[in-house]
């Protein structure tokens, strides 16, 4: 295609071209403008909009009335919020335990390029295909004291009658597994993928040195993997703070407010008790708390330097 | 140097543009021998994937009473579909074509957005394009659930409460920012020379677009539309805060609906839990590149 455009209409076409500048052809600034606007109206003037409506009292009808600190005075001490922090902090920690260790190893495994790898990988990949409400409804299901399988097999294992769900404890774990099986799958690409840019040529090295499976995964799959362990502990610590689907599904917070982590709490500050100020507290609380874990992450990762080397040549 | 071949449109990034992918590696083990230890791992995993799935099927085929006497990981002795009859009966059509509707919407918008977005970010000279692409990097570290006061504040205020496309918008600035880096990461992969080119045939921006960026970006087009396309079947949240009526529910919303009416009739729920998930089966059978990679977003560069 190049060439031919050369071949013909080159030398006036190059005329043309140094006359207008070289900017020709480039678009401008205006190709930016609608999704610039678009994403600023609705997500970051939002962003805005929480630091303003934690200083409002708003019941979510009418307009936000301005009152200070109020709602960050309470905010600091209430004894639910004091319990949400924990519980998010112990879910972070669980998730991120419970997650990398199996998506890792999952996913240098399905690196591999064999057949039955790949088929297995392919079913592997089920439960991201359903959305977080199928999700959490088929574990209620599965996990139902009443109808589903634990009703059978419970009593061996000294479950009470009200379930797994209906333990403060065994309600905290549930939502960790539940969490871990629909979320491994991601982070289990997110390993594969990085897996793959491995050069062969280092394992090829290694077994040369006489280096079992076990001494590569050790000094060459493990520090490979460096920045994708980043990554991937980065997305799954933002998402273990903010994401609550699955409480509000499976548990509602409950029993009692045992499972109320923060992100839980301003949902149902807002939209079930209509205090938006007080929600909008929690969620600046939030907001600060994912900022800080992201900004870490763009320093680790170096996506500021994502720009290509290309650009300008 | 051409077009890439439009024969397989479902999986497009089996033909990716030029130098956009390095050759895929040749077929051969990473390991001299089986990794037992990692296969028996693995075949553990699919237990743990393999066995919800299954209950979840063979659940759907029962009759409620079965279900409840025979308990759920018992094959249905005479199989029967009258649960997903029930679904659709109970109104899951209804659900699934305001989600189809609400899908469309934030595809179309997501696409055509992050394609301009993407176009002027690597090629214009404007100082505020690389200003916006930093917007988008910063705005990745949103939380959608962090900001829905706010949302349902603008929404509110726009008039848009308990409509459809109080859903669209929202949802659609939220896959955004992902799509923007994608489409960036796509079209810096074409050749400055094939820019150039275009420069000296004297095509103008909107040209240069339709006839050079558009085809050379299909790839990253189908992932980012893919992306989007999950994002609305999937999203829960914003419907959930933004509508209220059930002519305005979407099928995640009328899944936890449905869930609240059928608690004694299991079979009956779980039903609608598979019929919400058939039509991304369908892509993910049809088109999977594109789906692994649209379900990765930015993780996967």
């Amino acid at each position: 295609m190049s060439s031919a455009a050369l071949r013909t209409g080159g030398a006036p076409a190059r005329g043309a071209a140094r006359r207008a500048g070289p900017g020709v052809g480039r678009p401008g600034a205006l190709w930016v403008l609608p999704g610039l606007v678009f994403f600023c109206l609705f997500a970051v003037l939002p962003l805005g909009l929480v630091a303003y409506l934690s200083f409002t009292s708003w019941d979510g009808l009418g307009t936000p009335r301005f009152v200070g600190g109020q709602n960050w005075s309470r905010l600091a001490g209430d004894g639910l919020m004091h319990q949400a922090v924990g519980l998010s902090a112990g879910l972070t920690a669980a998730n991120w335990a419970v997650q990398t260790p199996i998506s890792l190893l999952l996913g240098v495994w399905a690196a591999g390029r064999q057949r039955n790898r790949a088929v297995l990988a392919a079913v592997f990949f089920v439960p991201l295909l359903l959305s977080s409400a199928a999700i959490a409804i088929i574990w209620k299901s599965l996990l139902d004291p009443n109808f589903g399988p634990l009703a059978q097999i419970g009593p061996w294992l000294g479950l009470s009658d009200a379930g797994v769900l209906g333990g403060a404890g065994s309600a905290f774990l549930v939502i960790v597994l539940v969490t871990a099986w629909q979320f491994i799958p991601f982070h289990m690409l997110l390993y594969q993928s990085g897996a793959r840019q491995i050069p062969e040529s280092l394992y090829q090295a290694a077994r040369i040195d006489g280096a079992g499976t076990l001494r590569s995964f050790r000094h060459i799959t493990l520090p490979q993997l460096r920045h994708t362990v980043t990554m991937s502990s980065v997305l799954m610590v933002v998402g273990s703070l903010t994401y609550f689907e699955t409480v509000l599904i499976l548990t509602g917070g409950g029993p009692g407010t045992a499972t109320t982590i923060v992100p839980y709490l301003m949902y149902r500050s807002g939209f079930v008790g209509w205090e938006m100020g007080y929600s909008a507290a929690i969620a600046a609380t939030l907001v600060i708390a994912a900022t800080a874990v992201s900004l870490v992450m763009v320093r680790l990762t170096g996506f500021g330097a994502m720009r290509s080397t290309r650009e300008g040549m | 140097m051409n077009a890439p071949p439009a024969a397989r449109l479902a999986a497009p990034t089996a033909h990716p543009g030029p130098g956009t992918r390095a050759p895929a590696r040749p077929r051969r083990s990473r390991r001299p021998r089986p990794n037992l230890l990692a296969g028996a791992g693995a075949l553990g995993w699919l237990v743990v994937v393999g066995v919800p799935v299954y209950a979840l099927l063979i659940a759907t085929f029962q009759r409620s009473e079965d279900y409840t006497a025979r308990g759920p990981l018992t094959p249905p002795s005479d199989p029967t579909l009258r649960n997903y009859v029930a679904a659709v009966e109970n109104g899951l059509l209804t659900f699934v074509l305001n989600t189809l509707l609400v899908t469309a919407g934030v595809v179309a918008l997501v696409v055509v957005l992050a394609v301009t977005t993407g176009y002027a970010v690597v090629r214009s000279r404007a100082r505020w394009a690389s200003g916006t692409f930093l917007v988008f990097l910063l705005g990745l570290a949103i939380p959608s659930q962090a900001v829905i006061v706010p949302v349902y504040l603008v929404i509110v205020e726009l008039g848009l409460y308990d409509s459809l496309t109080a859903i669209v918008l929202p949802t659609a600035a939220f896959a955004l920012p992902v799509c923007v880096l994608i489409l960036t990461g796509t079209l810096r992969d074409i050749s400055t020379d094939l820019y150039e080119a275009m420069a000296l045939d004297g095509a103008g921006p909107v040209r240069t677009f339709v006839r050079l960026v558009l085809p050379l970006s299909r790839s990253g087009l189908a992932t980012v539309a893919v992306y989007a396309a999950l994002q609305a079947w999937n999203g829960f949240l914003f419907p959930l805060i933004l509508t209220q009526s059930r002519e305005r529910r979407l099928i995640t919303l009328g899944l936890f609906e449905f869930q609240g009416q059928y608690r004694v009739d299991i079979p009956g729920l779980l039903a609608a839990v598979v019929l919400s998930a058939v039509p991304i089966l369908v892509v993910y059978l049809i088109a999977r590149r594109s789906l692994v990679s649209g379900l990765m977003g930015v993780g996967g560069r």
